[in-house]
């Protein structure tokens, strides 16, 4: 019974075993283990390869993707005048930049799109800076003053999923004087170009820098521009920051103060509306610039960040040339206004004196050519004096005959003539004071003293820039001393050339140029009662390959250049304009530029006319002018 | 079945277990506070402690049902599972463009994760209840279409991941059930067949997108491949000892897609490096041998495949999961067992565990 019991319950119990065996599966448990393992081997060999293996390629991307480097802009020193008045700001304005480490170039599209800019002239900034290799984290700045629309866009896009690689920043933007005011003096800045960091002097700058291009802001580059510096911040994914790791802050660049008067450049400006040529003012004791015009004139601030490409196309395909600076730029036949140093040469070489006195019957023939004096009906017999004064160009003929073209080129150099004057403005121009060994090294050809007769009265191959024939007529007027003319306060100017010239001599040309203006001369326009001003006018023909060149009527071109006072000339102003039509105006422009000097004076207490009305101006000066008294 | 005695519970409960999972859940919450004290999940952390405490104390009450009990159950949890998931179509919550959840309370339940716990009873039923030794094809065949159904459901929800983690419970109970290695090559030779055909006319374009980038996640940088590449330079940049908590940037600095539920595993990997992730690794290696230890000494077939059914399951979430981390795996959006915050998660997990306890419990009783 127990044992049948016990069979039962062994039956029973193997067919439980049979389907509830939980041993039955123990193999295919101890596959499952090994499978296990394998798995986490798999797990472990992952994390191996990035954690063990090669983890610094990813701290890398780690930190690229948390750690911008923002630029720091620095901004460029202000702009001031004489008296310390503000010709050149800033302004805060934002600019775009794009990170190199995160950009994509398929962003750009949406990008430019976003900020509404071209996208093809995007790409090709962008492709720019990849070719030149500069360093990853400097960034590309591709859009300056943002509108707030742009501002907008940024911001909500700038997340690390959308478009890690924008990043806003706030820059300096240069803000220059309205209607082109000094323009050509003060210059712009720009980008430095592709061109440009070819070249050695440029290795310092690195692509997309901002730096002076002409003028000024081009000469005083180093003074003005200060160091960038760099803010190296940990941000999210949103590009929001968390944690500044590096604050380099910007060094701004340092102020520049400027011998210009503000006075002056305002009246200048106003007087050469309209006009095409140059204004110049200085202060022949120290060559101190007071006033430089050039006309027409640009608006620097089309230039103050990138300019568009069709404001530059437009400015340089303009016939009138806005960008050159005809005040020291442009070379033109100095026509009479060289006659002042002709007869300095005479009075020196002792060729002629002041009792010397020939005929004119309205022209003489020299060498088989007959030239005409600039009086019709001729002089009558006349001396230096009278000559310098109704600019007889008989007089001068034979006199420039008498002196031989290498006499008159050593004395024409002498006063600063063919040679550039050094002032701290960068593309001056050499002129030409023709002599027979310039002929000779520039055509391989012997000189014609006929050529001489020209060159006499300040034609033929004899070119001058304005600054150029104000320099030297006014260093003549103040003893034979020629200070390099400059436009910086403190600029190492260097020292003065001075010639060994008779002051009797100078005080009988000086007196010829009194003659000019006040004894019914050629430049009595320029009078001013109560001031002894003296000067020269000049009228100079255009050479015909230039008339046919530009493609105009021929026109003189018409030149004054005005001193004052007499006694101790303390400020010189040349005018010039390249179409002759306004001729007339040249003298009473210098006038009105001088008489802008001593109103100046008299307002500070510093000067008094000699009789106590001073007349009203013939041209009133510009609101510019009246407005601001002397700064102090 | 006699129910054991409370002293007897408590006693051979599986104690190193139930350890090992609250050690890792203890590391997850860590994890969670340290990606998320600074963002709108800061509170992330201190719900998940809620939920595990919950969690612990539901897995005592399945602890104390005999299994026997809950599979006698599975025709009405298999019904209910199915009226459930089509309920979500109705009154689901829609996130992320799927309806996974149902509100409870102020809580979100995600059905799908549960249903996982039913899938695990119904095959540990349907295959101990087997007539013969080995498995007939009209056998496979049944049960096939009786997980495939919920399977499928939650597919079109759509959440192809949490789907596919019901198939292998299906695969490891029939690989133990002895299956004809003719009918093994068959449906490797079907499935080479319809997974091309379904990757062109089943799936959704974003699944298509994740197995894309998977394969190529230089593609799609925005999208998963960004989520990718983004998690495998978390991972890297943390090297042997991490950066420490809290000190991740790719976690800090929100660069790591959902650092506390998905992508919980890489943020940890950043911050504790390559000895923190051996170390939880480790974890999880010794939790799942605990349970196939349970899963050897079950007292019965039934037991050892409910074991083997929860084993299964938390491999492959392990395995997905941490793949996915690594770049060896497509993003599927299924989370790290006991580590991911969210209460589903939570809950499933230690309801899973609360049975292969119960299991164990019951290795003497019969």
């Amino acid at each position: 019974m127990n044992l049948q019991a016990e069979r039962e319950e062994q039956e029973i119990s193997s067919a439980r075993l049979l389907r509830d065996d939980p041993k039955f599966a123990a193999g295919k448990i101890a596959f499952f283990q090994y499978a296990m393992v394998a798995i986490f081997l798999f797990l472990i060999a992952g994390f191996w390869d990035l954690q063990i293996r090669n983890p610094q390629v990813y701290q890398e991307r780690a930190q690229q993707n948390s750690i911008k480097a923002v630029p720091v802009l620095a901004p460029r020193g202000k702009i001031l005048d004489r008296d310390g008045r503000v010709i050149v700001d800033n302004h805060s304005s934002f600019s775009l930049l794009l990170s190199r480490d995160t950009l994509k170039m398929e962003h750009l599209k949406p990008i430019a799109e976003g900020i509404n800019s071209d996208y093809d002239a995007l790409v090709s900034r962008v492709r720019r800076f990849l070719r030149r290799g500069t360093p990853e984290y400097e960034p590309i700045i591709i859009k300056e003053e943002l509108t707030p629309a742009e501002l907008a866009f940024v911001e909500s896009h700038k997340d690390a999923e959308t478009f890690p690689e924008l990043e806003i920043i706030r820059a300096q933007r240069r803000l220059y004087p309205k209607d082109g005011m000094a323009a050509h003096a003060i210059g712009y800045v720009g980008e430095v170009s592709e061109a440009e960091l070819n070249q050695p002097e440029f290795v310092k700058f690195h692509q997309g820098d901002v730096i002076g291009k002409d003028g000024i802001e081009r000469q005083y580059n180093d003074i003005l521009m200060g160091v960038d510096g760099q803010r190296r911040v940990e941000v999210d994914s949103f590009g929001h920051e968390r944690q500044v790791l590096e604050d380099k802050e910007a060094t701004p660049g340092k102020d520049l103060q400027l011998t210009i008067d503000l006075d002056i450049q305002a009246v200048a400006e106003l007087v050469m509306e309209g006009r095409k040529g140059a204004v110049i003012a200085l202060d022949p004791r120290n060559g101190e610039v007071l006033a430089m015009v050039s006309r027409p004139a640009f608006d620097p601030n089309l230039f103050a960040g990138r300019i568009r490409s069709k404001d530059w196309k437009l400015l340089q395909e303009n016939p009138d040339r806005p960008l050159f600076n005809r005040a020291l730029q442009g070379q033109y036949a100095p026509g009479s206004t060289f006659k002042p140093i002709e007869s300095m040469a005479g009075l020196e070489t002792g060729t002629i004196d002041e009792n010397y006195h020939l005929f004119c019957p309205g022209g003489a023939t020299f060498y088989g050519h007959y030239f005409k004096c600039d009086l019709a009906g001729g002089h009558g017999h006349i001396d230096l004096h009278r000559a310098i004064v109704m600019s007889c160009d008989v007089f001068f003929y034979t006199l420039g005959n008498r002196l031989g073209i290498d006499t008159l080129a050593k004395y024409g150099e002498m006063a600063g003539l063919g040679h550039k004057t050094g002032i701290d403005l960068p593309h001056e121009a050499e002129g030409v004071m023709p002599s027979t060994r310039w002929k000779n090294r520039l055509y391989r050809q012997k000189w014609y003293a006929g050529e001489t007769i020209s060159v006499a009265i300040g034609q033929g191959y004899t070119t001058v820039t304005p600054i150029q024939i104000v320099t030297a007529l006014s260093g003549l007027a103040v003893g034979g001393i020629w200070h390099t003319p400059h436009l910086v306060r403190d600029a190492n100017v260097p020292p003065a050339r001075q010639a060994d010239w008779n002051l009797d001599n100078i005080q009988k040309v000086v007196s010829g140029m009194w003659g000019v203006v006040n004894e019914g001369g050629t430049g009595a326009r320029a009078q001013i009662p109560g001031l002894d001003v003296f000067g020269k006018t000049g009228t100079a023909q255009v050479a015909s390959n230039d008339a046919a060149r530009l493609n105009k009527s021929l026109k003189d071109n018409a030149w004054f250049v005005g001193m004052a006072p007499r006694q101790a000339p303390e400020i010189a102003v040349v005018a010039f304009f390249e179409s002759g039509e306004y001729s007339r105006y040249a003298a009473p422009l210098v006038r009105d530029v001088l008489k802008a000097y001593f109103d100046k004076k008299v307002r500070l207490g510093q000067f008094q006319y000699a009789n106590s009305a001073p007349p009203a101006l013939l041209r009133a000066p510009g609101p510019e002018s009246a407005a601001k008294p002397g700064g102090n | 079945m006699p129910v054991a005695p409370s002293y007897r519970s408590l006693r051979d409960f599986d104690w190193p277990m139930l350890i090992l999972a609250c050690v890792i859940c203890v590391f997850g919450v860590l994890q969670i506070f340290s990606a998320t004290h600074d963002t709108k999940w800061a509170g992330a952390w201190w719900k998940q402690i809620v939920w595990v405490v919950a969690a612990l104390f539901l897995m005592w009450i399945v602890t104390l049902i005999d299994y026997h009990t809950l599979l006698g159950q599975v025709p009405a949890l298999y019904i209910g599972s199915i009226v459930t998931l089509m309920a979500t179509f109705a009154i689901g919550t829609r996130v992320f463009g799927s309806r996974r959840w149902i509100g409870v309370g102020s809580a979100h339940l995600q059905v799908s994760e549960f249903v996982k716990l039913m899938v695990v009873l119904l095959v540990a039923r349907y295959l101990s209840e087997l007539k013969s030794e080995r498995l007939e094809l009209a056998d496979l065949l049944r049960l096939g279409g009786l997980v495939g159904l919920p399977m499928l459901l939650v597919m079109i929800q759509p959440d192809l991941g949490t789907a596919l983690t019901y198939l292998p419970i299906l695969i490891t109970g029939v690989f133990l059930a002895g299956l004809k290695w003719q009918y093994a090559a068959t449906i490797v030779l079907i499935v080479a067949i319809v997974l091309p055909a379904g990757y062109f006319f089943a799936l959704k374009d974003y699944q298509k997108a994740r197995l894309i980038s998977f394969l190529d996640p230089a593609q799609d940088p925005k999208g998963s491949g960004y989520q990718v590449i983004q998690s495998k330079i978390a991972v890297g940049s943390g090297a042997l000892w991490g950066w420490g908590v809290s000190k991740g940037s790719q976690t800090q600095g929100r660069f790591l897609p959902v650092p506390h539920t998905d992508f919980i595993f890489s943020a940890f990997a950043e911050e504790h490096g390559f000895v923190g992730v051996v170390l939880v690794l480790g974890l999880y290696f010794l939790l799942l041998m605990q349970i196939l230890q349970n899963a050897q000494t079950a007292p019965d077939r039934a037991g050892m495949f409910i074991c083997m059914g929860v084993a299964t399951v938390l491999l492959f979430h392990v395995l997905v999961n941490i793949g996915m981390v690594v770049g060896r795996m497509p993003v599927t959006g299924i989370p790290l067992p006991l580590m991911s915050a969210g209460g589903s998660n939570i809950l499933s997990i230690f309801l899973m565990l609360g049975l292969v306890n119960n299991v164990r419990l019951r290795r003497f009783v019969n």
